[in-house]
């Protein structure tokens, strides 16, 4: 009898190229998105030792975390220099290294330009079955189309571009099962929020997850992605989804992906990849989906999670000593006090980007609710930033941008942005911003900033309320109108 | 990369738990394209605390971090592991680590030790000084242990490549390269059986 496997275990099995007496394995790496932060010292590791790239057909630079979200190039196509010295040397040093190592580049002001996380998908690059890492931990959204993806350090790049292999140890598997019908404006993002909220931070360090159960099942690709994007917030390194005929639609086509007799191969092997019926997981975690509801953060921890219509926790209510004094550090860096209605939280800034929401259907989400409204008066900044500038062209051919400028946002280039504010774009200490991204931790958003973790909808709730919102009651609101 | 077996001198003893890699290092350092001179930026946030450890001057240039639970979670940036190397520190010791982390620091050359709480809180209190004036620590590598001049004796676990690599002071990726032929022939063998991988990059 063959031995029942996860998918995690199928693709790691087909991509050992040596393993070791202590369980250590060379594997092998099938694609690698390289950006400006975390390899010119990889380039500069490789140079130094004169060294080349193994695989540049495999590997694709996009730059995404410093570029400015103003327009890069002047009405003759021009660059607009970049004001910050050390970002304009970070994409200096990827415009130089990427041909010198023969490394295809997508330039900052090419329409194929965004988030790495955004463009590997989108592009057809990020392939079931695969593994595919990055050097940044985000890495992990990949998994939405069954790839083994996950980040590593620039030693780590260095390793890749110079070997195309990594030494790895296997990790242990969870499945995490979401069983039943997601309510009411109920979203991908809270579904993730959920997650960290149950298992904490660490609960996933050493695991691979699984996302399984019939709320995936039903969940779009993008809608994967979000959760996929912050497995790494609930510790773990990767998380995956099994490819299926939703994978196939979304992939079929796309510039990088297979093409005829290629492409019918590959989906047939594909379809080989889902975990067998029976096969053991060394952890479950199981979630009913009707406990899930719009959720926000209170804290610097994306495991700092309660219902929108809940309160503040009070430090005293952790049983552990050291849980209650991070708490109480948390409550006071936020500036909040235990009991408070998340409700009654008043917010500055609204942030809708990043690569956990900034795909079309995050931006038409959010662009529903804000439909014929406008950004309450206690509003200072409200900006969307699209993941990629395909994104970005899609939105304005479905008109999306005027519904955001109408309702007062600012409409972007595609990057990073506030997401962890290497760029200008940030928010200023002391203020509060409703965020759409995966991390709230201390200064994330620019140095004192505090950072509310919520969905594309309930950042457009809080954009127009001025406050923490539950969603459901706006879209209540707005299919009363419509049935009236 | 330096050979390191024995790490002889005294530890900061920080303790704190979750400590993610922002905190390490804040985002706006990794804006640097190159691997030096990141000790600056180190627990920058922290370091605006007065009476904080690292800016002690008993502490200066110590070798060793004691450090809590769940170290180095967060993002992957290795710029975490560049800041304490920078800043002298060859051993971070403390109950648990985030993977990546643990990854990044001993490809730096720097050793992750992981010992039980109460082994810790010990440290902690050598590391504070029992007479007033903090004691030192130490770390061998060969023998897997970290031991006192007061009869403390903590063995740890390592994985033996690692262990390896850190006594000779061996770079990985000279090893791998070392193996082209086993990856050409993977190579091969896999390119037969999934064609449709290669190009991804036209
Ligand atoms: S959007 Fe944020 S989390 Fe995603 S890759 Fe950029 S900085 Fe990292």
């Amino acid at each position: 009898m063959t031995q029942l496997r996860t998918l995690y275990e199928k693709i790691w099995d087909a991509h050992v190229v040596e393993r070791r007496p202590d369980g250590t394995c060379l594997i092998y790496i099938d694609r690698h998105l390289v950006h400006e932060v975390t390899s010119p010292q990889a380039f500069e590791g490789l140079r130094l030792a004169g060294r080349k790239v193994r695989r540049a057909d495999l590997t694709l630079a996009v730059p995404d975390h410093n570029l400015p979200t103003t327009p890069r190039r002047d009405a003759a196509g021009n660059r607009i220099p970049i004001a910050d010295p050390e970002s304009a040397q970070q994409l200096a040093a990827l415009e130089r290294n990427a041909p010198e190592f023969g490394v295809r580049l997508i330039g900052d002001a090419d329409v194929e330009q965004g988030i790495v996380h955004v463009v590997g998908p989108e592009q057809g690059f990020t392939l079931p079955g695969t593994t595919l890492v990055c050097g940044d931990s985000h890495t992990s959204s990949h998994g939405a189309l069954g790839a083994l993806a996950f980040g590593i350090g620039t030693s780590e790049v260095e390793h890749v571009l110079a070997t195309q292999t990594l030494l790895l140890k296997q990790s242990k598997t969870m499945e995490v099962v979401v069983e039943g019908e997601l309510g009411f404006g109920v979203t991908p993002k809270d579904v993730a929020l959920a997650i960290c909220g149950r298992i904490g931070t660490a609960g996933g360090t050493g695991y691979v997850m699984e996302y399984r159960g019939s709320v995936f099942r039903d969940m779009s690709i993008e809608g994967r992605l979000t959760v996929a994007n912050m497995s790494i917030e609930a510790g773990a390194r990767s998380g995956l989804f099994a490819p299926d005929e939703k994978t196939f639609a979304y992939l079929e086509g796309r510039p990088m992906a297979p093409k005829g007799a290629e492409w019918d191969a590959a989906v047939a092997y594909w379809k080989t990849l889902a975990t067998d019926e029976g096969a053991v997981f060394d952890k479950t975690i199981v979630i009913d989906a009707a406990e899930i509801v719009p959720n926000v953060t209170w804290g610097t921890s994306p495991e700092d999670v309660v219902p929108v219509t809940g309160v503040v926790p009070d430090p005293e209510s952790f049983a552990d000593a050291s849980k209650r004094a991070a708490a109480q550090k948390s409550l006071d860096y936020m500036g909040l006090t235990a009991g408070q209605r998340m409700e009654d939280v008043a917010i500055e800034h609204i942030f809708i980007g990043s690569c956990t929401n900034s795909r079309i259907e995050d931006l038409r989400a959010a662009a529903d609710l804000l439909k014929g409204r406008h950004i309450a008066a206690g509003i200072k900044h409200a900006m969307v930033v699209p993941g990629s500038g395909l994104v970005k062209r899609q939105a304005e051919a479905e008109g999306l941008d005027r519904v955001f400028t109408d309702a007062g946002f600012e409409w972007r280039e595609p990057g990073c942005s506030a997401c962890l504010g290497m760029n200008p774009d940030k928010v200023p200490a002391g203020e509060r911003c409703a965020s759409t991204s995966n991390r709230n931790f201390m200064g994330r958003q620019g140095p004192g900033s505090r950072t509310h973790l919520v969905s594309p909808v309930m950042a457009a709730a809080a954009a127009i309320t001025g406050h923490l919102t539950d969603v459901r009651e706006l879209m209540g609101e707005k299919r009363g109108e419509m049935v009236a | 990369m330096e050979k390191l077996n024995i790490v002889d001198g005294r530890a900061y003893p920080f303790g704190m738990k979750n400590v993610d890699t922002d905190i390490v290092i804040p985002a706006h350092w990794l804006k640097t394209i190159s691997r030096s001179g990141l000790g600056k930026g180190a627990f920058e946030v922290l370091r605006k605390e007065p009476g904080n450890v690292f800016d002690d001057p008993e502490y200066a240039g110590s070798p060793i971090l004691i450090a809590g639970d769940n170290f180095g979670c967060g993002s992957s940036r290795e710029h975490a592991a560049w800041a304490l190397a920078d800043l002298g520190i060859k051993v971070v010791i403390a109950p648990s680590f985030s993977d990546i982390f643990s990854g990044n620091a001993f490809k730096n050359g720097i050793l992750t030790v992981v010992l039980p709480q109460e082994a810790i809180d010990r440290l902690m209190e050598v590391a504070q000084g029992l007479n007033g004036t903090p004691d030192p620590i130490h770390v061998d590598l060969e023998h897997q242990t970290v031991t006192t001049q007061f009869q403390d004796r903590f063995q740890f676990e390592i994985d033996p490549f690692r262990k390896h690599c850190l006594l000779g002071g061996l770079d990985e990726i000279g090893l791998t390269l070392g193996q082209a032929d086993t990856i050409s022939a993977f190579e091969a063998r896999d390119g037969g059986a999934r064609p449709w991988l290669v190009p991804a990059v036209a």
